[in-house]
């Protein structure tokens, strides 16, 4: 290799690839079985995280930012005056190598501008994959972009040695992507998403009915969209999301707040803030969706179209259904133990395994990790059963709110409150 | 009051449990030998590592407990803490003594002590498994230099075995002066003690002993770090969070020259 050239292609393609959320490297099922190189059977590891605080697993590059689109919301836009490099597929093979063997990364997560066209974009992807599989017999990560448009063949084989493909939906809504990304089709988008959703589910199938089939994208398949680059609400966003696990069985949706990267007047000016509370209040909600039993309806509804900026979405819904609290935590179901805020799935599943020893108090509740503060409002246990409360909503909301922990992060907002 | 003093390797710790029934002691505590410091007015007994009154003990709690809660006092007991082999004990005999099982009575101290202190050590090992950064020596060895909080090197060998089938690497504690040592050939894992010469004593092996490509990619995987950053969203609090300060010593993209 030669050093200083790969070091600048580096620096380069992935500043351009970092905008891509996604890092997971959990959910396959790879095992090394050759001696060869690698193992992903376990859960994702993240081997560092950048100074902002997102985890850094897998090395994330784009192949080349040249890129025959015009996309307003990207940086590798035709129309950009940047940087432009690309790698060989030998160099993204070595680089993988390298710093999997030092243990600095679980694999690669290869993406790419679109040159030529999309087919040929897509066949040097699965090349470099091929390659990894093959030659250097390595059984670390693989999360191969897949390019919209691109052939059947291509995608099915980029499934066969990938561990998880993803195509971005980009933007919430058809029209925004008209008016952004004008070149990309809704269409393009969600045929290889259903392609693959139901390939997916055909090979399981078949391995499970003959025991034995080709792995094929066994971590699944995952999307992004751009947060606050266009005008959606996020009751819209969310039915999406939902609709993307539902329909097509998506592993993760993720949601990326818009970074503004150009003065042009169709998305927020240059030196607008990242929306970074809206994009965790819509993790936060995801998550109610996927681990909590929550159903979209009562997260969010015509009703309340938008998450609380001011406090997370679980608290939200329970301000706004008083009438099922005081919860006993020493009789209440799992399911309801786990709507309680300041209650997660370990201390839920603490509390129901040790409450059939003993009942259980403040006490215990507080060594399981329950989050006190917040919870001893919704909470009926051993050491208080007929404490007078006051479970009016605005007043609840603002005595939490008075707490340490949302003061602290809001507090320009909150010196009204004080 | 009596107190066994045992050597401080888990067969000693468990061989000290089998005395302990076996004699009938009542009000007894087991005690490692490097944080033993004599009492008055006490009966010391010295316990010596004995491999099969360890594996009674063991198989007899197989029966009683779950494999994950076995794996859990194993954890417990490689957290190093001071007050470990009483909540060990504690859990232990109330293992022993209940007709039903008891390991998911969070109620119970020693108990919870047990659960979570497994899961700090189930940390420590998979920070481990993340932070561990293996240089390559011109002889061909990737070597990585460690001070984990817990003695969690019995952990992560298997991780480490599976995933570097091929090649050939040390993993050194350089706290509790000890590693582990892959060879692809023989596919064996074996601890060993390396004394060091005084140029290899730093977290970075000097140029002159690591592979012509090492530095090439210690330097790729610094510009790779620092090009991955979104500048506008710098959160330092949430980055010291994930990546505790005492860890930096050791991390490439940390190094600086």
């Amino acid at each position: 290799m030669v050093w200083e050239r790969v070091q600048e292609k580096l620096s380069i393609l992935s500043d351009a690839a970092k905008y891509d959320v996604s890092c997971a490297s959990s959910g396959s099922n790879r095992k090394n079985t050759n001696k060869g190189l690698g193992n992903s059977s376990g859960s994702g590891i993240c081997h560092t995280y950048t100074e902002d605080g997102r985890c850094v697993s897998l090395l994330k590059i784009l192949l080349t930012n040249y890129c025959i689109y015009d996309c307003l919301y990207c940086v590798s836009r035709k129309s950009n005056d940047i940087r432009r490099a690309g790698f060989t597929v030998q160099e993204v093979v070595d680089l993988t190598i390298g710093f999997y063997r030092r243990n600095y990364i679980e694999g690669l997560f290869l993406s790419s501008g679109i040159f030529k066209n999309p087919d040929y974009t897509m066949e040097r992807l699965v090349r470099v994959a091929k390659k990894l599989r093959t030659e250097h017999r390595f059984n670390g990560y693989i999360h191969l972009k897949t390019i919209p448009g691109c052939s059947e063949e291509l995608m099915k084989e980029a499934a066969l040695y990938a561990d998880r493909l993803s195509v971005n939906i980009e933007l919430p809504s058809e029209q925004s992507l008209k008016a952004l990304a004008p070149e990309k089709k809704r269409t393009d988008i969600i045929k290889p998403m259903k392609y693959l959703s139901e390939n997916i589910q055909g090979f399981k199938h078949e391995r499970k009915l003959i025991g034995k089939a080709p792995s094929f994208a066994p971590a699944g398949q995952s999307t992004q969209m751009v947060i606050g680059a266009s005008p959606e609400n996020d009751l819209q966003i969310m039915s999406i999301a939902n609709a993307l696990y539902k329909t097509y069985q998506l592993k993760r949706v993720y949601y990326s707040g818009f970074v503004p990267i150009s003065n042009d007047n169709r998305l927020p000016k240059l030196g607008t803030a990242v929306p970074i509370i809206r994009e965790n209040r819509l993790y936060q909600a995801d998550w109610l969706l996927r681990f909590y039993k929550f159903s979209l309806k009562e997260i969010i509804n015509e009703k309340f179209p938008q998450l609380d900026l001011d406090i997370d979405p679980k608290l939200s819904w329970a301000l706004r259904n008083l009438d099922q609290f005081p919860v006993d935590i020493n009789t209440a179901d799992y399911e309801m133990i786990l709507r309680i805020p300041g209650v997660g799935v370990s201390s839920a599943l603490k509390i129901v395994q040790g409450r059939t020893f003993r009942k259980l108090g403040w006490d215990e509740l507080k060594r399981f990790g329950v989050a006190y503060s917040r919870a001893k409002h919704f909470i009926v246990c051993k050491d208080q059963n007929a404490m007078p409360r006051d479970l009016h909503e605005e007043k609840l909301r603002q005595t939490i709110l008075g707490q340490s922990k949302y003061a602290k992060s809001l507090s320009p907002q909150f010196s009204l409150f004080a | 009051m009596t107190r066994l003093n045992y050597d401080g390797s888990f067969e000693g710790f468990l061989t000290g449990v089998f005395e302990l029934y076996d004699q009938k002691l009542q009000s007894t505590e087991l005690v490692r030998g490097t944080l033993f410091q004599p009492l008055l007015e006490e009966k010391i007994i010295h316990v010596h590592a004995d491999a099969h009154k360890a594996e009674r003990v063991w198989s007899g709690l197989k029966r009683k407990i779950s494999t994950e809660s076995l794996n859990n006092v194993f954890k417990t007991f490689l957290s190093e803490q001071p007050d470990m082999e009483r909540h060990l004990l504690e859990f232990i005999r109330n293992a022993f003594q209940s007709p039903v099982p008891v390991e998911k009575d969070f109620g119970n101290r020693s108990t919870l002590y047990i659960s979570q202190t497994a899961r700090k050590v189930h940390r420590e090992k998979h920070r481990m498994e993340a932070f561990v950064r293996f240089q390559r020596t011109s002889d061909d060895i990737y070597y990585a230099p460690i001070e984990p909080d817990f003695n969690v090197l019995p952990l992560i060998i298997k991780h480490f075995k599976n995933r570097y089938a091929d090649q050939h690497w040390i993993i050194y504690d350089r706290r509790r002066g000890y590693g582990i040592r892959y060879n692809h050939n023989s596919g064996e894992v074996e601890e060993i003690q390396i004394s060091f010469e005084e140029n290899l004593s730093d977290a970075f092996l000097p140029e002159s002993v690591v592979a012509e490509e090492e530095p090439h990619y210690q330097q790729l995987w610094q510009q790779y770090f620092s090009s991955v950053n979104i500048s506008p969203r710098k959160n330092t609090k949430l980055h010291i969070r994930h990546v505790p300060l005492r860890y930096w010593r050791y991390l490439t993209e940390k190094r600086t020259k």
